[in-house]
């Protein structure tokens, strides 16, 4: 294998993994708020509101239903106005994190509903703020269930991010389109499908593993 | 002092509503271990969970040292439910910490210092016998432990009440006379106003110097155990006491007959209500009809200067001296069954 088809796909690997971990980290970041309101708001929860409930609620439903290649295409002004360009690796963090947001903020609202309500309750009963039951009791009891909320997004975001390279985001989605649609390179179309997968298998191991040292019930 | 006024709680339910308390008044006295009995579904929980507003009672007051906490302002209930410590059936302690750290919760949520924290904590450890498992998680305890770990974590900001919640019901005999011991402990060393709630009378009994009796939302009865069960005839407390009908040995149940035929003696349960003791009416049998008996099983507890349980004897005396000692029973209203003949 030639050196430069080696360099090549390692570049397109370190930026389909930067482009993953950094919008999942955007996206952690808008979702694990949203999530943690979604969660509060509901009935019968600590700062129940059903209007708030309902508004956040049928925006992330909104959002979860735009394909990611429609979305992409739909935000470019926003896109431009935030990065200065619509094309390339920065442009394409944006799409994938607002994307994967109400994703994660479903997520997050399922691990928050699985920690039993009575721990709430007793936090409640010893004085606890709502930033303390959030901060000392829902976040830590939630933990291994939001590992793995992570790792679900971030394997979702190699996904999309490989979309994202056919329209000119760079990573090994953008190798694969250019090497296979345009002009087939079985050699270079298959070293991108092992390294996506083994990419994918790695995120999910890492995130079984820590999931599981942090479970402790 | 502790004085619940007037509390009443409605629950409404698609278009049904729910009467849980229904003007419920209770006084506490300071240093009082307060047994709450009902059926379920009495409204036990909600009284408990209206005494820290983790309820918010519709109506009626829950003056606490003189300052109600139904009208508080949320920092000021806060600043009231750190001196309420709380203990729940199924010991809600938080997975993610070690013994340590759940016993330290109300304190970081009270900012204290680490120091500060250090200190209390093995302190507290300590006084529930489980200093050796401070850095175990909750998962690897047992049901008895985990309810000492929460023990200690009520008593952290050193509370002077602590509300239990069926706090032994999820736990075995020997275990639960351990976290009684231990709560008794904690109220005399200590001087913590206990109010706890129970489905147990052996509960009751060894703890509490006062009981409270809820049903269909209205508080029935109150006052000790003794003059409750002596001058209250509800059927909450008749139903408490009385446990269901005994079950006979075997090698009896075989051989017994439900008719009377010469020459079989009958097998006799009697209900000891606090109106008679056990000891001067075996006196009376003995003294007054000469009459012998075989006891074959007794349940009976001894509370102020009278029995309260059941009794099974098999009377083997003359057909006469039998029907006598019957007739006793029923003209002093003695409740009694003949389970049959043997
Ligand atoms: N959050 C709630 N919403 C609606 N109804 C409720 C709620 N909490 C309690 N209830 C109703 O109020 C009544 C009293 O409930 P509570 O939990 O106080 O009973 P309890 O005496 O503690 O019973 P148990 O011995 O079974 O624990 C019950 O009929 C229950 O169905
Ligand atoms: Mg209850």
């Amino acid at each position: 294998m030639p050196d430069t088809t080696l360099s090549l796909l390692l570049k397109g690997l370190g930026e389909t993994v930067f482009m993953t971990f950094v919008s999942g980290f955007f996206g952690f970041a808008l979702g694990l708020p949203a999530g943690i309101f979604l969660y509060l708001t509901r009935k019968g929860q600590l700062l129940e509101h059903v209007l708030y409930n309902r508004i956040l609620s049928v925006t992330i439903n909104i959002f979860r239903s735009i394909p990611f290649i429609i979305l992409i295409v739909w935000m470019i002004p926003f896109t431009r106005i935030l990065v200065g360009t619509s094309i390339g690796m920065a442009a394409a963090l944006v799409p994938l994190s607002i994307g994967a947001a109400p994703f994660i903020a479903r997520l997050v609202e399922n691990s928050l509903l699985e920690v039993p309500g009575g721990l709430v309750e007793t936090a409640r009963a010893m004085g606890a703020t709502p930033v303390q039951i959030v901060t000392k009791v829902l976040l830590p009891e939630a933990l291994p269930s939001l590992i793995n909320a992570a790792a679900i997004t971030l394997i979702a975001l190699v996904g999309y991010s490989a979309m994202g390279g056919a329209v000119g985001a760079g990573g090994l989605g953008q190798i694969g389109y250019q090497y296979g649609y345009v002009g087939y390179d079985a050699f270079i179309m298959n070293s991108v499908l092992v390294l996506l997968v083994a990419l994918v298998f790695a995120i999910q191991a890492t995130g079984d593993r820590l999931s599981r040292k942090f479970n402790h019930r | 002092m502790i004085v619940i006024q007037n509390l009443s709680k409605q629950f409404r339910h698609k278009n049904q509503v729910y009467q849980a308390l229904d003007k419920v008044s209770l006084d506490i006295a300071e240093g009082d271990i307060v047994g709450i009995i009902g059926r379920s579904g009495a409204g036990k929980s909600t009284l408990i969970r209206c005494v820290n507003m983790l309820e918010r009672p519709d109506e009626g007051a829950v003056m606490i040292h003189g300052r109600n906490l139904a009208t508080c302002t949320p920092k000021q209930l806060a600043d009231e439910r750190k001196k309420i410590g709380m203990i729940f059936q199924h010991f809600n302690l938080l997975s993610s910490r070690t013994v340590f750290d759940n016993v330290a919760l109300p304190l970081e949520l009270d900012k204290t210092d680490k120091a500060t924290i250090h200190r209390k904590v093995t302190a507290l450890l300590e006084v529930v016998g489980l200093q050796n498992k401070a850095d175990e998680y909750p998962r690897s305890l047992s049901g008895g432990q985990k309810q000492r770990v929460a023990i200690a974590r009520a008593l952290a900001n050193d509370p002077h009440l602590l509300l239990c919640d069926e706090a032994t019901s999820a736990l075995d005999p020997e275990t639960t006379q351990s976290i009684l011991q231990l709560l008794r402990d904690i109220n005399r060393r200590l001087n913590i106003t206990i109010l706890l709630i129970t489905h147990e009378m052996h509960v009751v009994k060894s703890i509490c110097n006062h009981v409270a009796v809820i049903d269909q939302g209205k508080l029935v009865a109150q006052g000790t155990l003794e003059t409750l069960l002596k001058e209250s005839q509800h059927p909450v407390i008749q139903q408490f006491i009385h446990t269901q009908a005994m079950s006979l040995p075997p090698d009896i149940y075989n051989t017994l007959q439900p008719e009377y035929t010469p020459g079989l003696h009958p097998l006799v349960e009697i209900e000891l209500e606090g109106n008679v003791a056990f000891d001067s009416l075996v006196n009376t049998f003995h003294s007054q009809y000469h009459l012998p008996y075989k006891l074959i099983k007794a349940d009976i507890e001894y509370l102020g200067s009278t029995n309260f349980g059941r009794v099974l004897l098999h009377l083997q005396g003359t057909d006469d001296s039998n029907r006598n000692a019957l007739l006793y029973l029923n003209s002093h209203h003695i409740k009694n069954t003949i389970r049959g003949y043997a």
